[in-house]
């Protein structure tokens, strides 16, 4: 297997890095430090391992690191900083739409995904746009009101 | 950790028909990866070499080409569901993809991907059966053509040759008077393999004859099946009520399908049954 020199551009910041071709692109992440992007099942069902990729939301469990190179990437991390959270993210703590928070970081690239192509969604386009995303705490209600509080956030 | 494999990324699509001949068989293409890359975790699939064709923008053009429709190999399925000439000319190969795994899914995945995998339960078969779709393979050596009928052979087994790529899918926008219907049998309402899947194309005449049918099943054979029988009670005809129940019926008896976790072999019958019925009936009205 021959390692190969790529560059990663994560949240702006650029990562130069020796990969083998094996490698997911959820793994270059978090061996980076970016953490905020999860390993649930790393076979597509669950969406913690989300991130957009040149504004795409995809898993990132099943890009090899390969493929991602040159691509702007995109983690929750990078949308928002705990001084200047994103509006999303602050409406998923105010509506309590977190509980062990796993999922959270994938729910976020999902629902910001979802309002940079449609900002004013339905509860149904709400429920389409994180179908691809498991949580196992929260039982889904507080998410969906926290894409909406998001959505109003934003549209001010 | 994903076992050991090497990975090569052609800039241009000569160049990959070029690797894929050049390793005799010994490559395996890799699109979005959403069957692949799970099958190599899972040990299911162990190449030794891949051949990156995500990168390849002339697969991926979504186009019209006269009278027909002309899909990418590498068009994704998000591609399909945005592109207002599949809205506008093939609604139920939209459906197909409006209802395939989830967004996070559909913006990796590909229709060549979808097809070469070869899986009973695909989405994307039945509505482009439907449509008598053909299937364009390339290698190094040229092209050829297929009826996507002749493409699928069983489960996960397709006439694709190892050196070849699925670069394009085509048909012919159906004629006036004609109607598509799909519906997918799911165990919830997104993210669902299908437990039943049934796409029908009927074209009638301005007296309300039948001219054409076509009816496709997923999920209840080992590969996307046609109906043939039940189309052939249909063209010809005004589809009545009766003559419409008499083609579900025979459709129902063409399909060969298992019991798994999902459905059992009974309950996918008469699904299957209904479904055809049903769809038959809705695309009667529209026609
Ligand atoms: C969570 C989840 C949900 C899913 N839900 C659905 C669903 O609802 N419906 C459904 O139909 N499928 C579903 N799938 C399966 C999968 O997403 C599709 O089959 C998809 O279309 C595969 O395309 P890909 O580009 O990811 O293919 P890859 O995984 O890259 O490749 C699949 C196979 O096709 C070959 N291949 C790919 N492209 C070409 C080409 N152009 N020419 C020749 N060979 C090629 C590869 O070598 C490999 O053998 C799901 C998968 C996941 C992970
Ligand atoms: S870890 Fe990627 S989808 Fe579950
Ligand atoms: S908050 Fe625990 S999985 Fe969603």
């Amino acid at each position: 297997m021959q390692v190969k020199a790529i560059t990663l551009k994560v949240n702006g910041r650029t990562h130069y890095v020796a990969l083998p071709p094996n490698v997911t692109l959820l793994r270059a992440l978090r061996d980076l430090g970016y953490t905020d992007v999860k390993s649930g099942c790393e076979k597509g069902d669950c969406g913690a391992c989300a991130v957009l990729l040149d504004g795409q939301a995809v898993n990132s469990c099943l890009v090899l690191a390969w493929q991602a190179e040159g691509a702007e990437i995109i983690t929750n991390s990078g949308l928002g900083t705990m001084e200047h959270p994103h509006p999303i993210q602050e409406a998923f703590a105010d509506t309590g739409a977190a509980q062990c928070g796993y999922c959270t970081p994938g729910m976020i690239i999902s629902a910001k995904a979802l309002l940079d192509r449609n900002p004013h969604p339905t509860v149904d386009e709400i429920r389409e746009a994180i179908a691809g995303n498991l949580c196992r705490c929260t039982g889904y209600g507080q998410i969906i009101e926290a894409i909406q509080r998001a959505s109003a956030m934003m549209g001010q | 950790m994903l076992p050991e494999f090497d990975l090569l990324q052609p800039r241009s699509l000569p160049e990959a028909l070029e690797m894929l001949s050049a390793q005799r068989g010994g490559a395996l293409p890799l699109a979005g990866g959403t069957n692949l890359v799970v099958d190599l975790r899972s040990g299911r699939r162990r190449p030794s070499l891949l051949v990156d064709i995500s990168h390849l923008d002339e697969l991926c053009a979504i186009r019209r080409e006269g009278d027909r429709l002309v899909v990418g190999g590498g068009a994704t399925i998000a591609q399909i569901l945005d592109e207002p000439l599949i809205a506008e000319y093939a609604p139920s190969v939209r459906e197909a993809a409006r209802v395939f795994a989830n967004p996070l899914v559909r913006n990796r995945a590909t229709v060549g991907g979808n097809l070469v995998d070869g899986s009973p339960a695909a989405n994307m078969p039945p509505p482009l059966l439907v449509l008598d779709a053909e299937v364009e393979l390339s290698s190094r050596d040229g092209r050829r053509t297929m009826p996507l009928d002749d493409f699928l052979r069983g489960v996960r087994q397709t006439a694709r040759r190892p050196d070849e790529l699925l670069t394009a899918v085509r048909w012919a926008i159906p004629a006036p008077g004609s109607a598509t219907a799909f519906y997918k049998v799911g165990l919830r309402k997104s993210d669902a393999i299908a437990v039943v899947a049934v796409a029908v194309l009927v074209e009638q005449d301005a007296a309300g004859v039948c001219r054409k049918a076509r009816i496709a099943l997923g999920s209840v054979a080992p590969r996307v099946i046609r109906a043939r029988e039940a189309e052939s009670a249909l063209e010809g005809y005004p589809l009545t009520e009766e003559r419409v129940a008499e083609a579900a019926r025979l459709a129902a008896a063409a399909t060969s399908p298992i019991s798994d976790i999902r459905a059992s072999a009974a309950y996918r019958r008469q699904v299957s049954e209904s479904l055809v019925r049903r769809l038959l009936l809705a695309a009667r009205e529209q026609g």
